[in-house]
């Protein structure tokens, strides 16, 4: 078990006057078997003119802030403390093949558990991951006959990180999986919507996870380091083990160093500060995040 | 190949003896809505096929000539994407309407309402609980995978669990004359105001026949629309039409419901969310809004929900609607039914969702996504339509018989690869019925045909609409029936049986006495919705952006019209004169170089582009005829443009149509604040054309002739006056009295400050402001200048008076301009039209 602060600030500097916005937050971060939220504060200056909480479709807790007095910045800092527990250990070879998976996602005119009918959400093409031939072709070799889920899922991240630079302000929010297919380099965001179209394309259930990447090697409780953005990554479905992360960014099956923000079907849905303003002329966008190592 | 039977053969009195239907033929495998299997008319036809043929070939064409002129003088217009012929193209309009027996309706009139009851329990299990998953009884690849289910909407719970408040589907008749429903429109049915104002121009073109066969009225359905949408919102509630906006292929429709339903037509920036409630930004302020009745995708409705690279939406609409405060119709979310993968799962759903036996059956259908169902689709794919599950996909349907056997294969390996998202229909060969509107012949054609039937929700159930929208195929062979593919409409005449209209007729026969019946019965009886006192009237709540266009269409017109004057007066000068190369600076000056400049942003032909644009955008209150004139000048502008006609007759025809224009301006518009500031709009601009002109010309040191006076004065359309008035050659002095201070003089100055001020002040009483007094000083400098009566014709003070009078006249210009801005900035400035999306 680990214990972890995280702060995540975000501040827009507006070109002019911004005389009304709607902005929508997935900044909180989620309570499931593998983490448990201890706290969470948000800090909003200005003070919004109203503020609700609220659990999307996907179950993630959101905020929807409005401002309708006229502001000329933004600041949005997210507060939280997580426990983040162990994930289940023991080889990925075991699990349903993936083809069979594959069929008992498919319709067959059956009743469907509640746990394969939630996959179900997460198998369709959704706005930044559109189901192409091209991203089919690229996973053919990970999909092989037989093979686990989990395995495959192994695989195709092993592929991507080998296969794909990293290069922070390579790619923007609507670079397409193909784009990022053909010109191989991207940001975990386009690494994670690319593998969830392979696992896709082979029928599969994969959703997009966004939250925090704890990189200190030394370990040392209490210092801050590097981490100085929002991540991403994929959960696949794997029956019979439910769920299990891989970080395609960092060839990783997802252990104890990822705090989850929220998940959904791509970007799209989870985007940690979405909104709509009236005014504002150009504005400039920083992030700063930060994961310290509390325990 | 088609076998042709020939009914113009037989000779009994039912037998269609008439020349006319010589050119009708009946293609076999089609059923015939005109001629029976005995080759007689069919008896519901008689009367109709009577009616028109007792006509001669003269009367017949006038009828349709004047259906098609309607058409182009109403602006019935179905706009397409990148047309090249510019924004609208005309509606296609048959007068012969299609006629249906009160008998047949009524099987199609339950199916239809049944089957809305039906997709709407689908809805709100797929956006709450989610049974029909769970059970297996629908494939959750279809709503999963359709960009219409919105997952932002999963758990709303809309007022009396309504998603569908107006359901459209479309149906066609087999060969053995039973109907089929094709599709389901679930989102924002398209074409019940076309089916609205189809009746009533067939009407006008065919007077007798609608009086004396017994057609049933639609005015009660819209009206039961709008009393739908506000029920229960009280009094003051108010409700607004949301269009995507003037580019969009059936804005003339969403202009015509709003007026027929009596809502303002708005679009997304014209509202805006403030804590979880709809208002709309009015002339006075904002505004809350009750209800909305959609003609945008559900997609693109709020931007910080749904699409984000939506800039027509809302911000926060779902936020409202979650929360209550509005009504949204069709719900958000409700787009998910429009596949025709879900056709083959309804008849069971309908009977464990509504208990019920499906009355109207969908042609045959199968999705790919199941396995068995695939197997024998590719074995059938010969006789069988391909299309796509989702709306997104844009593949046209691909006819199985016209495929190759490579592309056949290529087909099945494309659908293997993803069978969720394809879909395979049986081909059903469409009912043929007579189309009148061919232009090589006056008799009938035969055209393939399908109908498009709506119904809208009401507190005792669906209601459908007792008519709606024939389409016909584009010639006779033709087997797609759509608007796009270039076919035609027709006006859908639902017969009363005697027995139904003494029990339907809340007012018993009433045409006559129409005037002294109460208002609910009256419209029971009418094909005009707009019965209501709300309806049609003078919005209360004007809509910020409409007030902006209306003004600036005012400006527009009369820019345009003052550079025409411009033109005019300056091509009539002599070339020889000192004065014409001063005359064609001003024309520089003022982007009048030429008549004809296209590529130019500040020319005549720019503003009459301009106008336009602002015209289409207040589309919705503007009168037919007055929009006719407007598309009527562009039209002959453009034309005169492309074939470089004869610059003065140009000027002379378009001059003659903007003073009309100037005509309706005064006596064809509610007189309400939004003309108040198009009245404004015109003063203004003419105030100010006028005023530089002048001080420009006062400020020139040299002494004018007499050609530049008399120039003046035709700017000022003021040349007959004076020389009525003065008998003599035209002088500065009395130039300057005519134009600058005559109150009576429409043209001059003083008139157009006057009015400026009367209309400023009415609007202010109006909204409770202040009103703007900026002309007040300059106004009160020209009159203090008048009463000292410096001659500026005579020395020795000429050059100083004449600057003093071009100084004070520049002043007011300056004061109308800020007048302008002002206005813009009371009223327009919660216009912001710059909305963007952040996102980090």
């Amino acid at each position: 078990m680990r214990h972890y602060a995280v702060r995540h600030a975000t501040v827009y500097e507006y070109g002019g006057d911004v005389a009304h916005s709607h902005h929508l937050l997935h900044l909180t971060p989620r309570e499931f078997e593998h983490q448990r939220c201890l706290s969470h504060a948000l800090g909003l200056d200005p003070q919004p003119s109203a503020l609700r909480e609220d659990r999307d479709a996907f179950g993630n807790r959101i905020a929807r802030l409005e401002y309708d007095r006229s502001h000329d910045r933004l600041r949005v800092t997210a507060e939280m403390q997580v426990e983040v527990l162990p994930r289940r250990g023991g080889t990925l070879e075991d699990g349903e093949a993936w083809e069979s998976v594959r069929e008992r996602l498919s319709y067959h005119a059956q009743p469907m558990s509640p746990a394969d009918l939630e996959a179900c959400q997460f198998r369709m093409r959704s706005n930044h991951v559109p189901l192409k031939q091209a991203a089919e072709d690229y996973a053919r070799e990970c999909l092989a006959p037989g093979r686990s889920v989990a395995s495959a899922a192994h695989a195709l991240t092993r592929q991507i990180y080998r296969d794909f630079d990293y290069v922070p302000g390579s790619t923007t929010n609507r670079t397409s999986i193909t784009e990022v297919l053909a010109s191989r380099r991207g940001v975990c965001q386009d690494f994670a919507h690319l593998m969830i179209g392979c696992l896709r394309s082979g029928g599969l259930a994969a959703r997009y996870v966004s939250g925090y990447i704890h990189t200190a090697r030394d370990g040392e409780p209490g210092t801050l380091v590097g981490g100085d953005a929002s991540h991403a990554w994929v959960s696949v479905y794997c029956p019979p083990h439910g769920w299990i992360d891989f970080d395609p960014t960092n060839d990783r099956v997802v252990g104890e160093d990822h705090v989850t923000l929220a998940w959904g079907r791509d970007f799209g849905d989870v985007s940690p500060l979405r909104g709509m303003i009236v005014g504002g002329g150009r504005h400039r966008l920083s992030v700063d995040v930060g994961v310290r190592r509390l325990g | 190949m088609e076998k042709i039977r020939d009914s113009a053969g037989a000779t009994s009195a039912a037998a269609p003896s008439d020349p006319r239907l010589a050119s009708y033929r009946s293609y076999a495998g089609r059923y015939d809505e005109l001629i029976a299997d005995d080759g007689r008319i069919r008896g519901h036809w008689r009367a109709l096929i009577r009616g028109v043929s007792e006509d001669d070939a003269r009367a017949a064409r006038r009828a349709t000539e004047f259906t098609r002129r309607m058409i182009v003088e109403n602006g019935v217009t179905y706009n397409v994407y990148a047309d090249e012929q510019g924004r609208d193209r005309p509606w296609i309009l048959d007068p012969l309407p299609y006629l249906l027996t009160a008998q047949e309706w009524r099987t199609i009139e339950a199916g239809v309402a049944q089957r809305a009851r039906l997709v709407n329990a689908v809805l709100a299990d797929l956006y709450g609980r989610q049974e029909l998953l769970s059970k297996g009884a629908l494939p959750a690849e279809i709503p999963f995978g359709h960009p219409n289910f919105l997952w932002p909407c999963r758990g709303v719970r809309p007022r009396e669990d309504r998603w569908l408040w107006i359901y459209g589907v479309d149906l066609a008749r087999s060969a053995d004359g039973r109907w089929w429903v094709l599709a389901d429109r679930t989102q924002a049915p398209s074409g019940p105001g076309y089916a609205l104002e189809n009746r009533q121009i067939v009407r006008r073109a065919l007077p007798e026949l609608a009086q004396s066969m017994d057609v049933r009225p639609l005015g009660a359905f819209f009206a039961a629309l709008r009393d739908e949408l506000l029920r229960g919102a009280g009094e003051d509630a108010l409700a607004v039409v949301l269009t995507p906006g003037s580019f969009n292929e059936t804005y003339f429709e969403h202009a015509y419901l709003a007026r027929q339903l009596g809502f303002p037509l708005v679009e997304g920036h014209d509202l805006t969310v403030r804590d979880e409630t709809v208002f709309l930004k009015t002339l006075s302020g904002l505004k809350r809004v009750h209800a909305v009745f959609r003609r945008l995708d559900d997609d693109f409705c709020d931007p910080v929900e749904l699409r984000v690279d939506s800039a027509l939406g809302v911000p926060g609409l779902l936020a409202a609607i979650r929360k209550g405060t509005v009504v949204v119709a069709n719900a958000l979310g409700s787009g998910v039914m429009e596949s025709a993968a879900w056709l083959g799962f309804l008849p069971a759903l309908a009977e464990s969702l509504i208990g019920e036996r499906l009355t109207l059956p969908s042609v045959a259908t199968w999705w790919c996504g199941e396995r068995p169902a695939f197997e024998s689709v590719i074995e059938q794919l010969p006789r069988l339509v391909i299309k796509p599950t989702f709306p997104n996909q844009q593949r046209a349907p691909v006819f199985g018989r016209d495929l190759s056997a490579g592309q056949r294969s290529e087909l099945i390996a494309r659908m293997r690869a993803r069978p969720h998202a394809y879909v395979a229909q049986e081909h059903l060969a469409f009912s043929q019925a007579p189309v009148w509107y061919t232009k090589n012949s006056d008799g009938f054609s035969a055209r393939a045909l399908g109908i498009r039937v709506y119904a809208i929700a009401t507190p005792e159930g669906y209601r459908v609409m007792p008519g709606g929208l024939a389409r016909f195929a584009a010639d006779d062979h033709a087997e797609i029936v759509s608007m796009q593919q270039g076919g035609g409409s027709k006006d859908i005449w639902v017969l009363c049986d005697s027995s139904e209209a003494s029990e339907e007729s809340t007012a018993p026969i009433a045409r006559a006495d129409a005037a002294r019946t109460d208002a609910a019965s009256t419209d029971a009886r009418t094909d005009d919705a707009r019965t209501d006192p709300r309806a049609g009237g003078p919005h209360r709540d004007l809509p910020s952006t409409l007030v902006e266009n209306l003004f600036w269409m005012g400006r527009y017109a009369e820019r345009c019209e003052d550079k025409t004057r411009l033109l005019r007066a300056t091509l009539g000068l002599r070339r020889n004169l000192p004065f014409w190369a001063q005359a064609v600076e001003i024309c520089k000056e003022f982007g009048a170089a030429s008549v004809f400049d296209p590529e130019k942003r500040f020319t005549l032909s720019g503003d009459i582009g301009r106008l336009g644009e602002c015209a289409a955008q207040v589309r919705s209150s503007l009168s037919a005829e007055n929009w006719r004139a407007i598309t009527v000048l562009q039209r002959e502008f453009r034309r005169a443009e492309a074939a470089r006609s004869d610059a003065r007759e140009t000027l002379d025809r378009l001059l003659l149509s903007l003073v009309s224009l100037a005509g309706f301006a005064l006596d064809d518009m509610t007189q309400d604040d939004g003309w108040r500031l198009m009245m404004i709009g015109r003063r203004l601009e003419r105030l100010q054309f006028l005023g530089d002109v002048l001080a420009r010309r006062l400020a020139a040191a040299d002494t004018p002739l007499r050609q530049e006076l008399e120039w003046l004065l035709e700017l000022g359309d003021s040349a007959i006056t004076y020389r009525t008035r003065y008998r003599a050659p035209p002088v500065w002095d009395d130039t300057i009295d005519l134009l600058v201070y005559d109150e009576h003089n429409p043209r001059a100055l003083a008139f157009q400050w006057r009015s400026v001020n009367t209309l400023l002040i009415e609007v202010a009483e109006s909204l409770g402001t202040r009103p703007q007094d900026a002309l007040y000083e300059p106004i009160e400098d020209l009159i203090a200048l008048k009463e000292q009566r410096p001659s500026i014709d005579d020395p020795p003070m000429v050059q100083t008076s004449r600057r003093i009078l071009a100084q004070c006249l520049k002043e007011l210009n300056a004061a109308a301009a800020q007048v302008s801005d002002q206005l813009s900035s009371q009223h327009f400035s919660h216009v912001d039209f710059d909305l963007k999306a952040v996102t980090a």
